[in-house]
Parts: structure tokens; sequence; C-alpha cells
């Protein structure tokens, strides 16, 4: 009997209707479980990652997949992964938002500011909406980094991109 | 509206108190500067600030689903905002058609979380925490009378918008998370 392992899912290409109830028809029907899951459209293109645990193999998913990509629209890949200990946020948790003009290296500057200090990115998104960029990301930043000061710093690389820049406590009320 | 919390000079102002005409002017869109630069204090009884304020609710009327707008908005840096949200359903009380100059939220409650949309961010919409109660302190273009109003609900999100407008900001600067802007699927 096989052991039960992890495989990392991704399907991207042209959307239409049905791919998700193809993928997961396919999914159910080998025995796997969707642990955690997130689907976008990517500008209008189709992108979804999944997280299964089951007893199939690497090959069985791929095979039970290979219909989506025969048409040459959907590209899939399967990849084995380890489970990976869920880690408590480091400290706090901000959210960083950025708008302005769009440009190269917005956001490749912005982030390794955060990385600078230490900051782990756990959730982002950018969108391109006419002329304007716009990134949202939340940031865990460990219980010695100045928040202030980062967002100083922040601000003056988002000055010379001419972006705006806000980095915000994340409200979050407990019930 | 016996138990509304409506100041009187505010709730009996209407655009009617000003002298002139207002215009339609264009409205501007981000990344334009302007909408991300904090605006200037304006003097109430100034013809520009008082021509700029008859623009605003002339512009605020053509279009389609517009509570608000400031002036930076139109392209100008001041700290000069209309509001009307007598017509929307998530009104609770309300202070009909109104313009402030100078204005500040002086104490602001219950925080509550809802999807902001923005003639000058046409194409997306965003879930922002905004109080529900406010008292705003400003002045009314022409006499420059001194007026602090209670808002609730819907009137409050309004004016903390414009507000944050005449400050520099967008609703994009204050959104809940990563997955907190999203694209606009309906248009009024």
């Amino acid at each position: 009997m096989t052991a039960v392992s992890l495989h990392a899912i991704t399907v991207l290409g042209h959307d239409r209707p049905g791919i998700i109830a193809e993928t997961t028809r396919a999914l159910a029907g080998l025995g796997l479980n969707i642990e955690d899951s997130t689907m976008t459209l990517l500008r209008g293109h189709f992108a979804m990652m999944l997280i299964c645990a089951g007893e199939a193999s690497s090959g069985d998913i791929e095979h039970a997949l290979s219909a989506l990509t025969e048409d040459g629209s959907l590209t899939v890949s399967v990849r084995e992964v380890p489970e990976e200990p869920e880690h408590a946020a480091l400290g706090t948790t901000y959210v960083l938002t950025v708008h302005g003009g769009d440009r190269a290296g917005i956001v490749s500057t912005l982030v390794g500011e955060v990385a600078r200090v230490g900051g782990n990115i756990t959730d982002l998104t950018t969108r391109l909406s006419g002329d304007l960029y716009v990134l949202a990301a939340e940031v865990d930043l460990p219980a010695e980094v100045d928040a202030d000061a980062l967002q100083a710093q922040l601000r003056s690389a988002g000055d010379d991109l001419g972006v705006g820049v806000a980095l915000r406590r994340m409200e979050s009320d407990e019930l | 509206m016996s138990s509304d919390p409506v100041d009187d000079a505010v709730g009996r102002w209407t655009e009617r108190d000003l002298p002139v005409e207002g215009r339609v002017l264009e409205v501007v869109r981000a990344p334009a500067t302007v909408l991300s630069s904090v605006g200037a204090d304006v003097d109430p009884a100034d013809p520009d600030v008082v021509q700029l304020a008859a623009d605003l609710v002339a512009t605020m009327r053509v279009s389609p689903g517009c509570v608000g707008l400031a002036a930076p908005q139109v392209g100008v840096g001041s700290r000069v905002f209309c509001v009307d949200v007598s017509a929307h359903p998530k009104t609770r009380s309300h202070h009909g058609t109104f313009v402030l100059c100078n204005a500040e939220v002086v104490q602001s409650s219950r925080n509550e979380k809802a999807r902001e949309g923005c003639m000058s961010v046409p194409d997306l919409t965003g879930d922002v925490k905004r109080a529900t109660r406010v008292v705003v302190a400003g002045v009314l273009p022409v006499t420059g009378e001194r007026v602090q109003i209670e808002a609730d609900a819907f009137e409050a999100r309004a004016l903390q918008h414009e507000i944050d407008h005449c400050d520099g900001l967008l609703f994009l600067d204050r959104v809940a998370g990563a997955h907190a802007i999203h694209a606009r699927k309906t248009y009024l």
C-alpha cells in the first residue's frame, strides 16, 4: 500500500467554463483530498494551484489530468512536495499597498526593502488597470523590526519610482 | 428625520447658496499625481474656491452613482469636497448636498468593512474598514461658517473617503488585505 503524500498541482492557460470541474473530478477519482487551493484570472489567463493529499503518485495524477492539456490550451504541472509545518506569524502582520503609474521595477524594489529587514510576504496580488499599477501584500514583520522606519524606507523608494506606498497594521477582530 | 444627527446649517445648505453656476469638469484618474498630493487649505470666500465648490457639485450631479467629489479629482490640490448621499440605499441619516472646505475628522467610532469604488479609480473596487460614526469639522464655502457635523453609516463613509482625497489618499491606500482589491464588474 502506498503512503499518503502531498502533491502541488498547477493548471494554467486559456480560460473557459469547466476547467475546475474537470480538474477536481479527476483528482476526486484518484481519491485525492484538496487541502489548500487558490484560483484566479491573471490578465484573463486561468491560474490555479492546489495542494492535494492522497495515495496517488505524480504519474497517476499527470495521467488523470492529461485530457486537460490535449488541445494545448492548458499546461499542468504535478510535483510531490513535503509537509510544511504551518509556521505561526513571525510578529505582526501589516498590509502593504502601492499604487501609481506602471513602470518596470515597482514590485522588485519594494519587496526588496521588505526582504532586507527580514519581513515575510504571506500574500500578494498585483494588478494593472489601464496605466494604474496596484500592489497589495500582507507582510509579517519580526518583532524587532521598526515598522515606522520600514514605512519611511518604502515611501522613499516609492518616491523614486513615482508611486504611493502605505504600510498599515492589519486589523483583525477576534470574536 | 427629527432624531437624525443633522447639523442645521449644513442640512439647510444647497448649491443654490452659491452665487455662481457650476461647470462640469473632467474627472482625473489615478495615477495622476494630484490624487496622491496633500491638498492645500483654502479661503472659503475666495471666488476661485466658490467656483470650485459649484463645479464639484455640478460634476457630481452629472456623474451616475456619484455621492461625493473632492477637488483633487478635478485636478485641483485643495481641501474642498462635496457630498450628497441622500439617494443612496445604504444611507441612514444625511445632510443632503453640501460642500465643506478644510474639513477633518475629529471623532470616529464603530468601524465596519465595506466595498468602495471611486470615479478616479474606475476599474477597481476595494474593501475598506471605516468608522460608521464620525464627527467632521469644516467650513462652508462663501460664508466661511464653521460647522461640525455628526454623520453615520454611508454618509460617514463618504465623508472619510472625500477627506482622504484632500489628504492625497485613495481607497487603495486603505484596503484591508492582499485580496481586498477587485476588478469592477458593474458600472453605474
